[in-house]
């Protein structure tokens, strides 16, 4: 049960944007901004980055919904999603995406986690300052979106099949407050 | 030295917000409505919110500028001292504990904010918007702090420095100044 009265049964982070259109706003724009970007990293591998901080900070709504929306992406293939959740080293991933989710990693621990190697490593793979730079703030932003979700105890949807349809509501028009606006889709 | 180009007068976070000025207008505006904006909580209150947060994920720059402005906005610097030593006996009222344990909680993870510390906030007299602003407070600075430091940005050692931060904050809040930064530049 959610810790606070969202007055609304919407799922996840719905439901907490929701009850705060104001703050919800500013969240929809960065999202929009840093997800749904071609510049250096695809669509794709933003939204693996989101997934995988969202596996490793265990929180099941945002692991689930991002990894149902980067799958869209790959043309369906959740083999490839589900490998850069177990293990992103063995992943069939570019050597600069790898290098990527490594700081990804990092950030989830920690800022200070991440280190010099770690940055050059990112570099000799062909990552641009903008990759790097934009690599720390999704990961720090789902370390934002995650908390948000679980600290106010969201409800998490158990019907794995509602996933891909929320994920199919950003694909088609990407984040905003539409996603708590517009109906639920079946 | 930071891990990516950044201007050298803009230490801290004040320099990645320069370094992306699309991505950093949703996450000012966001600060902004959460710590400047109409609240039961006090501005002050509010800073300490940051405060605790930022300390305990050991961010410096983030710790010495919002310990500066809650210091400028408290008019003491009890509360501060306080906070990052022992929440439970600082001079705040009981409502302002509780909500400075979720918090803490946050900070470890969404997962870790107990039903317990809620019920407890809300027997203190916290309402519904109080938790939901403080677990989202405690979330952003979870970003923030992730950003400052996952990208080594300077963290000056001068005193001085944060004293006129602090004061810009509280005097300007989280907007951008409309002439930008150059007037920082020695």
């Amino acid at each position: 049960m959610p810790h606070i009265d969202f007055k609304n049964d919407f799922p996840g982070i719905r439901s907490a944007m929701a009850y705060r259109p104001e703050t919800a706003e500013p969240m929809g724009v960065l999202a929009e901004l840093l997800l749904r970007d071609d510049e250096g990293m695809s669509r794709a591998d933003r939204e693996l980055i989101g997934t995988y901080v969202s596996h490793l900070n265990d929180c099941f709504y945002c692991n689930y919904s991002h990894g149902a929306i980067a799958c869209i992406y790959l043309g369906g293939d959740e083999e490839l999603v589900n490998q850069v959740r177990e293990d992103f080293t063995k992943a069939a991933i570019s050597e600069k995406l790898k290098s990527l989710l490594n700081i990804a990693r990092k950030v989830q621990q920690s800022g200070k986690a991440v280190l010099a190697e770690d940055i050059a490593d990112a570099k000799t793979a062909g990552a641009s300052d903008r990759d790097i730079h934009d690599t720390v703030l999704i990961a720090a932003a789902f370390c934002m979106f995650n908390r948000y979700v679980d600290g106010l105890a969201t409800v998490t949807p158990t019907d794995m099949s509602s996933y891909p349809k929320r994920a199919m509501q950003i694909v088609e028009n990407g984040y905003g407050s539409h996603v708590f606006k517009n109906k639920q889709p079946a | 030295m930071p891990y990516i180009p950044l201007e050298d007068h803009l230490p801290g976070i004040t320099g990645l917000l320069e370094y992306r000025k699309d991505t950093a207008a949703p996450i000012r505006e966001l600060t902004q409505i959460l710590l400047r904006g109409e609240s039961t909580l006090t501005e002050g209150e509010r800073e300490l919110i940051a405060t605790i947060v930022s300390h305990r994920n050991s961010c410096r720059f983030c710790t010495a500028a919002h310990t500066a402005a809650a210091d400028i906005l408290l008019g003491e610097t009890e509360s501060t001292a306080q906070v990052k030593a022992d929440h439970h006996s600082a001079p705040l009222s009981e409502k302002m504990k509780c909500l400075l344990t979720i918090a803490a909680q946050t900070q470890e993870s969404g997962k870790a904010v107990t039903t317990q510390a809620v019920q407890e906030a809300k027997d203190a007299g916290a309402t519904d918007l109080e938790i939901h602003d403080t677990v989202l407070i405690a979330a952003l600075f979870c970003l923030y702090n992730r950003y400052v430091d996952g990208l080594a940005t300077v963290a000056p050692s001068d005193p001085g420095f944060y004293e006129g931060l602090g004061k810009r904050l509280k005097d300007n809040g989280y907007n951008r100044l409309p002439q930008g930064y150059d007037h920082l530049k020695k």
